[in-house]
C-alpha cells in the first residue's frame, strides 16, 4: 500500500487495540495498514456488497456510529469493530406461490409485528435508508412503499445487529422487493411478444445470415447502421424497418 | 473529501460551456463518432492492450506461445498450491451432483436452472455469496427488447463491432437471442427494473449502441439482479448448498479424463478439502484484482483470475485474454474512492467528457476500448487533463448536464447509488462534475467454450467472465450482467443433464497438476510462484517484514 510521505498519522483502536494510520484512509485501508489481511469483512470495496459493516465509538461519547468500512475515512481516536457476519433469519418461500399481501410477509416474518418503533434501525444504516419506515410500511401491508424505500439496501446486516425486536429487516425488504417486482409492478408486456416471436423463428434467417457474413461486408453493414438519437423519445422508430 | 479550491477553479470552467453543450444537445448535434479506421488508429496508440510490454508469451500448457498480460502469465507459470502427492483422493469431504465453483451472477444462475433440471448442487465460492463483479455492475443489461425500432440483428452487430469483429459468431448468436428471455425470467423472479407507468421497460444508450437497450434497475442493476438470484437460491436450499470462503485451488479429473470435483482451501481454518461431482462449471470470475500494468480496478476483492489457472493447468484452451477491459470512467476524486466504478450510464443519460478547458474532445458513447484511449490521448499526449493534488490526472465527466437535461433531481434519482457515496465525501455530483480516468474493469477473454457452455474436458462446464469469445476483444456495456444471466443458465442445464445421462465414475486423479508442473520444469521455469493466488496482498509491507514466523504461499498466510 503507497501512503505519500509526511502524511499525517491518526491514533485508531482497532478492537480497543492501537494504531496510527494515515489520515486520509478509509477504515478498511486502515486496517491493511496496520497490518491486517483482511478475509471476512471485504468485499467490492466500493460501496454496495455488504461486507464492511462497521460500528465505532469516540471516547467519552455514548453514541455508537455505524459505516461501511471501505467508504468511512478514519477519524482520530475512533473505537471500532467490523461486523462482518450476523446470524440472521432467512425465511424460504416459492416465489410463484406467495401473494404480495401483509399475510405473506407475516407468515414468513412474524417478528416483524413486534417492532418497538425505537428508530435504532435507521439509524444504524450506513445507506441512509428509513428502515424504520419501511417496516412500518411491511406492518401495514405496503409492499411497494417497503420496496421502494428499501431500494438501496446492500444487506450489511447492521440494522440487525442492533434491533432490540430482533427483527431481520434486510430479509424482510428482499421479500418485498421482489413480490413488488413480480406481482405489483406493471408488466413489461412488449418482451414477452418479442420472446414469442423469437420462439418462432422471426429473426432466425437474419441472424444466420449475419453469422456467415465476411468481415469487410460486417464492417460496411456496422458503419450504415442507423443510430437512435441521444434525444429521441421513447417512440422513435428508424427509417430502415427491414430487420425489425 | 470535497474538491480542493484549485479543483473547484477548474470546474468554472466546465460551468461556463455546460449552457451552449446542452443547447447542442438538445438540437442533437453530437461530437462526431470515430470511424472505424480512427478507432483502429486511436487504439494502437493509446490503448494499454498496444504499450510495449504489455504482452508475454506463455511458456506453457494448450496455449504455449500465445501472447497475454504477464501478469497472468506468471500466475499460469506457476506452480500449484498443493503438492498432488500429499493429497488423498480416497477422502471426499462433500459429494454432489453439480459443483459450482463461484457464487457470483453465472455461478448462481447455473444453480438455479442446474436444480431445476434435477441436480442437487453445491456452490463453492471464495468469499460470500454473491461478493462478485456481478453485484458492482451498475449500469444495465442489455437485450434488444422493443420491436418498434430494435432487434436481434442489431444487438448482434453492435456486438461484433465493439469486439472488432472477432468474437465467436455462434455466442454472439446465443448471447442475442436469448436476451430478451432472460429479462423476463429476472421479471419473473421480481427484479424491479426501471419503468415506465405501463410496464414498458425504460432503456437508455450504452457505448456503442446503435439503439436504446440499456434497461436497468437504477444505478444498480448488478446488485439488484445478483441479491435477487441469490436469494432465489437460498429459497431452494434442500437442492441448493453453499460453501463461503472455500476457494477451489484445483480440479480433479477422474481416469475417463473426465472432470469429478475440486480441491476447496477453508481460507479460515486453512485446511484442502475435497468435493466429488458428476459435472463441475466454472464460474469464478475476472481477475481486476491483478492490477494489471499497474492500473487501479472496479473489481470485487477476489477477482484474482482463479478460474483460468485451473482450467488451463486441466488442459482447456484460453482465448482472446490479448485484450484487457479498462473502463473509460474510473473515480480519480477523492482519493478514498479511486478506481470506484462510475457508470457508462451517466454517459448513456447524456453527460459530456471534457477537458481542463472545459471542451469536448470525444463522443462520450464510443466503444469503451475506444473512450478509454481517448482519455489517455487527452491526458498524456494533448496535455489537458485535470491534475489532482495526489499526482493523478483525468477528464470531468458532466453529471450535472443530466439534472438539466432530464430534469432536477434525475441524478439523485437515477443514480442513487453513485449520489449518496460522493455526498459523503462533500461532493452533489447533480451540481459538480466527477474526476475520472480508466480503471481496470474487465477480462474480454478466458477459458474456451460453447454455447452449451461445454469446454474441451467431458463433465466440466465454463460460465461468465472466467469464459472468452463472446465479446470478443471488447465487451460493450450491459453485455456482461447478460452474458452471466445467459451461459449461467446455459451452464446449469448443460452440466444437470450430463450428471444425468453422460457422467462416468472413475478412480479420481490429479495427474494433470504433476503433469504441468513436469511442464514448468521441462521449459527451465524455476519458481517460488503458486498458484491460484485466491486474494490480493493489500496488507502492510513493513508489518510483513516483522511477522518473522509467518509463512505466506503466494500472497496470503
Amino acid at each position: 500500500m503507497e501512503v505519500e510521505k509526511n502524511e499525517e498519522l491518526v491514533p485508531i483502536f482497532i478492537m480497543g487495540k492501537r494504531y496510527e494510520v494515515p489520515s486520509s484512509l478509509t477504515i478498511q485501508k486502515a486496517m491493511e495498514y496496520a497490518g491486517y489481511q483482511l478475509i471476512r469483512g471485504c468485499g467490492c470495496r466500493g460501496g454496495i456488497c455488504g461486507a464492511c459493516g462497521t460500528v465505532y465509538k469516540f471516547p467519552g461519547s455514548y453514541k455508537i456510529e455505524i459505516g461501511l468500512a471501505c467508504q468511512t475515512v478514519v477519524q482520530p481516536n475512533m473505537y471500532l469493530t467490523q461486523i462482518p457476519f450476523f446470524p440472521a433469519i432467512k425465511s424460504v418461500y416459492d416465489i410463484e406461490k406467495v401473494k404480495p399481501t401483509i399475510e405473506t410477509l407475516v407468515k414468513a416474518y412474524p417478528e416483524l409485528l413486534r417492532c418497538l418503533q425505537c428508530n435504532t434501525c435507521t439509524k444504524s444504516c450506513p445507506m441512509e435508508i428509513e428502515v424504520m419506515d419501511y417496516i412500518a410500511a411491511a406492518m401495514r401491508g405496503d409492499v411497494a412503499r417497503l420496496a421502494e424505500l428499501s431500494f438501496d439496501c446492500v444487506m450489511c446486516g447492521l440494522c440487525t445487529s442492533r434491533c432490540p425486536a430482533e427483527i431481520c429487516q434486510y430479509n424482510i425488504a428482499i421479500l418485498g422487493r421482489r413480490l413488488y417486482g413480480k406481482y405489483i409492478a406493471p408488466k413489461a408486456e412488449h418482451l414477452a411478444s418479442v420472446v414469442k416471436d423469437i420462439e418462432k423463428g422471426k429473426y432466425e434467417q437474419m441472424l444466420r445470415n449475419l453469422m456467415d457474413t465476411d468481415e469487410e461486408t460486417l464492417k460496411d453493414l456496422y458503419n450504415k447502421r442507423e443510430i437512435e438519437p441521444e434525444q429521441a423519445d421513447e417512440d422513435w422508430t428508424p427509417k430502415d424497418k427491414t430487420y425489425l | 473529501m470535497p474538491y480542493t479550491s484549485e479543483l473547484k477553479e477548474l470546474i468554472k470552467r466546465v460551468d461556463a460551456t455546460r449552457p451552449s453543450r446542452i443547447e447542442k444537445k438538445k438540437k442533437g448535434e453530437e461530437f462526431p463518432m470515430l470511424s472505424l479506421k480512427e478507432r483502429e488508429e486511436r487504439l494502437r496508440k493509446f490503448h494499454p492492450d498496444f504499450k510495449e510490454g504489455s504482452r508475454r508469451e506463455i511458456r506453457v500448457g494448450p496455449n504455449k506461445g500465445y501472447g497475454i498480460s504477464p501478469e497472468i502469465v506468471d500466475l499460469l507459470e506457476a506452480k500449484s498450491r498443493v503438492d498432488p502427492d500429499m493429497i488423498d483422493l480416497t477422502k471426499i469431504t462433500y459429494e454432489t451432483d453439480v459443483l459450482i465453483l463461484g457464487g457470483g451472477g453465472a455461478g448462481t444462475a447455473a444453480a438455479l436452472t442446474a436444480q431445476e433440471n434435477g441436480a442437487k448442487v453445491l456452490i463453492a465460492t471464495k468469499l460470500r455469496h454473491g461478493d462478485a463483479n456481478t453485484m458492482m455492475a451498475e449500469g444495465g443489461i442489455q437485450a434488444a427488447s422493443k420491436e418498434t425500432k430494435d432487434s436481434l440483428y442489431y444487438h448482434y452487430l453492435d456486438v461484433l463491432g465493439g469486439g472488432h469483429f472477432k468474437n465467436v459468431p455462434e455466442l454472439v448468436y446465443t448471447l442475442v437471442t436469448e436476451a430478451p428471455n432472460v429479462l423476463a425470467w429476472l421479471e419473473s423472479l421480481g427484479c424491479m427494473f426501471t419503468k415506465f407507468p405501463d410496464g414498458r421497460l425504460k432503456s437508455l444508450h450504452g457505448g456503442g449502441t446503435c439503439r436504446k437497450r440499456m434497461h436497468y434497475a437504477a444505478d444498480i442493476t448488478g446488485a439488484e439482479i445478483m441479491r435477487t438470484l441469490r436469494d432465489e437460491a437460498r429459497n431452494r436450499i434442500e437442492d441448493i448448498k453453499l460453501l463461503e470462503f472455500s476457494p477451489a485451488v484445483e480440479l480433479i479429473l477422474n481416469e475417463h479424463g473426465h472432470c469429478a470435483g475440486a480441491v476447496l482451501y477453508n481460507l479460515e481454518t486453512e485446511e484442502y478439502f475435497l468435493v466429488k461431482a458428476k459435472a463441475v462449471i466454472m464460474a469464478t470470475g475476472g481477475s481486476g484484482r491483478l492490477h494489471i500494468q499497474g492500473y487501479l480496478t472496479t473489481n470485487h476483492y477476489g477477482a484474482t483470475g482463479d478460474g483460468l489457472v485451473m482450467g488451463y493447468r486441466a488442459g482447456v484452451k484460453l482465448c482472446f485474454l490479448h485484450t484487457v477491459q479498462y473502463h473509460p470512467t474510473g473515480a480519480i476524486f477523492p482519493e478514498q474512492a479511486e478506481g470506484l466504478l462510475i457508470t457508462e450510464k451517466f454517459r448513456g443519460a447524456g453527460a459530456n467528457v471534457l477537458n481542463i478547458e472545459g471542451e469536448q474532445f470525444v463522443n462520450e458513447r464510443e466503444p469503451r476500448d475506444v473512450e478509454s484511449a481517448s482519455f489517455i490521448r487527452e491526458c498524456l499526449e494533448v496535455g489537458k487533463g485535470i491534475p489532482t493534488h495526489t499526482g493523478k490526472v483525468g477528464v470531468w465527466l458532466d453529471s450535472p448536464m443530466i439534472d438539466i437535461l432530464m430534469g432536477e433531481g434525475a441524478v439523485k434519482r437515477e443514480f442513487p447509488g453513485k449520489f449518496i457515496l460522493f455526498k459523503r465525501f462533500g461532493i452533489d455530483i447533480s451540481k459538480e462534475p466527477m474526476l475520472v480516468y480508466p480503471t481496470l474493469h474487465y477480462q474480454n477473454g478466458g477459458l474456451e467454450y460453447n454455447s452449451r457452455c461445454e469446454t474441451s474436458i467431458p463433465g466440466f462446464f465454463s460460465a461468465g467472465e472466467v469464459s472468452g469469445g463472446v465479446h470478443g476483444e471488447n465487451r460493450l456495456m450491459g453485455n456482461s450482467l447478460l452474458d452471466v444471466c445467459v451461459f449461467g443458465r446455459n451452464a446449469g442445464v448443460s452440466a444437470a443433464l450430463y450428471a444425468k445421462e453422460k457422467a462416468r465414475d472413475g478412480k479420481l486423479t490429479l495427474d494433470h497438476v504433476r503433469k504441468y508442473h513436469k511442464e514448468l520444469e521441462e521449459a527451465g521455469i524455476i519458481t517460488d510462484r503458486v498458484s491460484p493466488m485466491l486474494l490480493p496482498d493489500y496488507s502492510n509491507p513493513k508489518v510483513r517484514e516483522r511477522q518473522l514466523t509467518a509463512h505466506y504461499l503466494g500472497t496470503i498466510r
